[in-house]
């Protein structure tokens, strides 16, 4: 199947994209959608009493309906919207946390989350005098069960997770945690901003409390991302922001709120993006898991399979490429991962490299950078060969002898 | 010029076989500096006779442009005063933000005019002034 004719980019550019766990590419569908949006249905949606209004209400409530069905929520009043998984992250530890949390509880998380799944943690546990715990994996990546059961305890009352690595690409064995941590009765936050755009989701059979991830890295818009909430706890959480649109009744003094889930969306939502990521879900609907999940582990496959077979490359994490999820994170030897990007940048080749905002488990694997290529299913085999030729040639350029 | 040159005939020599990167004895002035976002990280040292600038050093970890640059800029200031120094760190810093110089600046920089082009990428200019600026900071610290 080629999907690729779909995404303008492709034929604007002939870079070869290998930062997709950064941000995708968007297909037309989702571009016009956006354009459409402001050229067809504008207004302030939620507050006219007008029909224009009244459109741009239906198709931003629309929206939320189809994120809903998509993460098997039980109803549309459970998703939040967002910015991005960074907000949404940061509106659970505030709207939740600081009501929940009391000095000497325990909130665990891993040390492989992304910084914005720690960060909003970090900040809470410092507050409330709180203690922020850390699950560590083994050497390929897997948090093992005796880990799970001496970290989540009983005085832990939040753990917050990536399902998928954004370094490692490991898949965490999120339903033994949230089983754990239900047992132990705390509630469960699962970053999901990079296992969306690769496989299923079901937040209801994985019985988790919260959910957060971002359109953008699922072909979607910049700026919009969401929140599943739980209805049974987004009932007990205060407001995040305050303002228009949040609101029930205002005097001078005192408020009272909006129902759920507008008590957490302050301000004039984004409609226009959240109309963009529900064009974004039918397009990945289309495509298919079966055919995304295929397509990253060939790829995958043969990035790892060509590193190896070129010698003096580290790869990091699990030895199967299916545990990879798009994701291979390297280094070349002798060769600064900064050098390693600039260098195949020349060649047209787009690869992250740096600490991926995850300092702390770069400190843990005891290296000070990597280099990370990701794919995506509209990524091809022959890309995948131009990045490993370029790859091959990096170290002669640095000097060594090849 | 390109960036695949630049390694070859600048990066390379002095990040593999670098002239300065050791410590060097009894220094008066030891600063570490560090580019968080990258992980550059290096500790340079300076020894003067007077206001001379007589021996330089460094140490560290970091990526190719980021160990050149301080081992070029090594070579360059030894036998300055500290006025000269920081001068030239001043025209090292226009050079890399993309400003113009003359041609006798660039003379003036010497071997660290060929990383000129550098100011082309703007993800790379702060590796190339990180040992410049850390000596910058040390030398109007105790000016």
């Amino acid at each position: 199947m080629d999907y690729r004719g779909h995404f303008p980019i492709f034929k604007n550019n002939n870079s070869v994209y290998l930062d997709n766990a950064a941000t995708s590419q968007r297909p037309g569908c989702v571009i016009d959608a956006v354009s459409d949006f402001y050229a067809y249905s504008n207004a302030n949606p939620l507050r006219g009493l007008y029909d224009l209004s009244m459109k741009a209400t239906k198709k931003y409530e629309d929206a939320r309906k189809k994120v809903a069905d998509f993460l098997g929520a039980q109803s549309p009043s459970e998703i939040i919207f967002t910015r991005n998984t960074t907000e949404s992250i940061n509106l659970a530890a505030y709207s939740y946390g600081d009501e929940y949390i009391k000095e000497g509880d325990d909130i665990v998380i891993s040390v492989m989350e992304h910084h914005s799944n720690l960060l909003p943690w970090q900040r809470l546990a410092k507050n409330k005098h709180a203690n922020l715990v850390f699950m560590e994996p083994k050497e390929n990546g897997v948090i093992e069960d005796d880990e799970i059961e001496n970290k989540i305890g009983k005085q832990t009352k939040i753990v917050a997770i990536a399902q998928t690595s954004n370094v490692l690409g490991i898949e965490n064995p999120i339903e033994r945690i949230i089983e754990r941590a239900h047992q132990m009765g705390a509630v469960v936050l699962i970053d999901g901003a990079q296992s969306v755009p690769h496989k299923k989701v079901n937040v209801k059979e994985l019985d988790a409390d919260m959910f957060a991830f971002s359109g953008h890295k699922m072909m979607g818009p910049m700026g919009v991302g969401v929140l599943y909430v739980k209805n049974s706890i987004m009932e007990k959480m205060k407001p995040f922001l305050m303002g228009g649109e949040m609101i029930e009744y205002v005097t001078r003094e005192e408020a009272t709120f909006a129902e759920l889930p507008h008590k957490f969306e302050a301000g004039t939502v984004n409609a226009a993006d959240a109309y963009g990521l529900s064009v974004a879900i039918d397009f990945i609907n289309k495509v298919g898991y079966d055919y995304i999940e295929k397509k990253d582990t060939e790829l995958t496959q043969r990035i790892i399979n060509g590193m190896q077979a070129m010698g003096h490359i580290t790869v990091y994490g699990h030895e199967d490429p299916s545990k990879h999820n798009g994701i291979v994170t390297f280094n070349v030897e002798g060769v600064h991962p900064h050098d390693v990007s600039s260098i195949l940048n020349e060649d047209g080749v787009c690869i992250r490299a740096g600490h991926h905002c995850a300092q702390p488990l770069m400190q843990f694997m005891k290296v000070g950078s990597t280099a990370r290529a990701s794919v995506y299913f509209y990524n091809t085999s022959e890309e995948v060969d131009k990045f490993l030729d370029c790859l091959s040639k990096v170290r002669e350029v640095c000097g060594y002898g090849t | 010029m390109e960036l695949k040159s630049l390694y070859r005939e600048i990066v390379n020599e002095h990040n593999l076989r670098p002239s300065h990167k050791a410590a060097i004895e009894n220094p008066d002035l030891v600063l570490r500096g560090v580019n968080p976002s990258c992980g550059d990280d290096i500790s340079l040292q300076l020894k003067f006779e007077g206001d001379v600038i007589s021996d330089a050093g460094f140490v560290g970890t970091g990526c190719a442009i980021s160990q050149a640059s301080a081992d070029i800029m090594i070579d360059n200031i030894i036998g300055l005063n500290k006025e000269e120094a920081l001068k030239q760190a001043e025209l090292f810093m226009s050079m890399i933000k993309g400003e113009a110089l003359s041609e006798i600046q660039f003379d003036e920089l010497g071997e660290a005019s060929a990383l000129q082009d550098i100011s082309h990428m703007p993800a790379r200019v702060k590796c190339a002034e990180l040992g410049w600026r850390t000596m910058k900071e040390m030398v109007e610290k105790n000016n």
